[in-house]
């Protein structure tokens, strides 16, 4: 049976882990290399690298951050954060990543979506979706971070986003987001109940309850988190044990 | 020394980092004279059959595959577990290497997602060197559309996804997995260590 995955993430700054509550107050804590070498002696099913500079002259730094993980972690491994054309899908691939996420630049250029399918595969390209409660019963796409309300209804764009050609989103609540109240298991039921991709639900995960609830009430595939599993408050093994002992596949070590 | 075959077929490097981890000589090569060289031999692959056996065929490998098959253990991974087989049929009919009896076909998955992508548990059938040391039950990581469909006696393991598909298959000195063992964490290692094993 398909396991549930649990996928943690690392924020990565020129080239060193940090964790952003609420993308403010970065604290510095270590080497990504170490932390994802960490994760995979944990359990992690996956891991992804969030790069949190993601500038131009950053990317070369985060590529050879994935170059010596990939030579010592033998897990998927995604990256994301401002991959902007196909060139830097390329890059980010050549140097061992699984996947690449792609966020606001899917939203600015939605042919990227689909030439990076075309070129690399569906199941390299991964959509992040920020989305935060519009207030009318809603959710809209933010970008930049939350900073930019994009107007857009969050489950139009990842129907829209798999047609194009993506192979799995990664939506995050941007309410629930640092708060460790819990996943909004309302988003995503809402996005996995109209694609046929997997879905990771990610922001709020702060108890082991969070997740068997997330897994038992919604149709997603994969739970992320960052700064809970960073600070250690909960270790990716626990939150398996936990899940296994609820009936919910996951892969133990 | 493990020759990795290199046809342009992507994602070569995962499996030479994992080899490299594991201290196991290795070299990638689409070169007949290396591959003769070599003492066992990994196919892998990404993309699409059509495309790697054009591709294959341009290298001039499909015949000296089959010839190095005969001497020296192959393993073949994910997409190039696939071309061991007769025949492939993604996007149009296609004929495989032919090392294995059986065919590719597209997964019917009921209604389950696809690709059949993540972690997924195998089940036992048959006896097989790569699973020493691997307890029935282990998790290996998949990312595929298409499967084969082959006798059981080929098949070393299977995992299940609304049908039963061949996880681990084999025909004497030839293997194949239709999982990513370079991106199974300690138990894709494992199997690659006692891959090495065999070569010896």
């Amino acid at each position: 049976m398909l396991a549930k995955r649990i996928i943690p993430c690392l924020d990565v700054d020129r080239g060193s882990v940090v964790k952003g509550i609420n993308f403010v107050g970065i604290r510095e804590v270590g080497d990504p290399v170490e932390c994802a070498a960490e994760y995979d002696r944990q359990g992690a099913d996956e891991i992804v690298f969030l790069d949190i500079t993601a500038t131009h002259e950053h990317r070369a730094t985060m590529a050879d951050v994935v170059r010596r993980t990939a030579k010592k972690v033998f897990v998927p491994l995604t990256v994301g954060g401002g991959i902007r054309t196909i060139d830097d899908f390329r890059e980010i691939l050549r140097a061992g990543a699984d996947k690449v996420s792609i966020n606001s630049a899917a939203v600015r250029d939605k042919t990227l979506v689909a030439r990076a399918a075309d070129k690399f595969g569906n199941q390299c390209v991964v959509v992040a979706i920020d989305a935060r409660r519009n207030g009318s019963g809603g959710f809209n796409v933010v970008i930049n971070g939350g900073r930019i309300d994009t107007g857009l209804d969050a489950l139009a764009w990842a129907v829209e986003v798999e047609s194009l050609g993506c192979g799995e989103l990664l939506v995050t609540s941007m309410d629930a987001d640092g708060t460790k109240n819990g996943f909004d298991k309302e988003l995503t039921q809402a996005v996995s109940s109209r694609v046929k991709i997997p879905v990771i639900a990610s922001g709020g995960g702060g108890s082991l309850a969070h997740f068997s609830e997330l897994f038992e009430q919604t149709g997603a595939d994969a739970a992320l988190a960052a700064s809970l599993f960073h600070y250690r408050e909960l270790t990716v093994g626990e939150v398996k044990r936990y899940l296994n002992e609820k009936n919910i596949p996951v892969r133990l070590l | 020394m493990i020759a990795i075959i290199d046809y342009n077929a992507g994602n070569l490097f995962s499996v030479k980092n994992a080899l490299d981890y594991l201290d196991i000589d290795n070299e990638v090569t689409g070169e007949a004279a290396r591959l003769d060289r070599a003492d066992a031999l990994i196919l892998p692959g990404v993309g699409a059959f059509p495309d790697a056996m054009r591709q294959l065929d341009k290298a001039g490998l499909v015949g000296e595959i089959r010839r190095q098959a005969k001497k020296k253990p192959l393993l073949g991974i994910c997409l190039g577990m696939q071309l061991l087989f007769e025949k492939g049929y993604e996007f149009e009919e296609c004929e495989g290497l032919g090392l294995i009896k059986g065919e590719v076909r597209k997964i019917d998955a009921g209604g389950l997602k696809i690709p059949h992508m993540g972690w997924n548990s195998l089940r036992f059938l048959n006896p097989c060197p790569l699973l020493d040391g691997v307890g029935e039950g282990s998790y290996t990581y998949f990312v595929h559309s298409y499967m084969a469909c082959t006798g059981d006696e080929n098949i070393a393991a299977y995992t299940e996804y609304h049908v039963r598909i061949p996880a681990l298959v084999m025909n004497g000195g030839v293997y194949g997995a239709q999982y990513h063992p370079e991106k199974s964490s300690r138990i894709g290692l494992a199997m690659l260590k006692n891959f090495w094993r065999l070569a010896k």
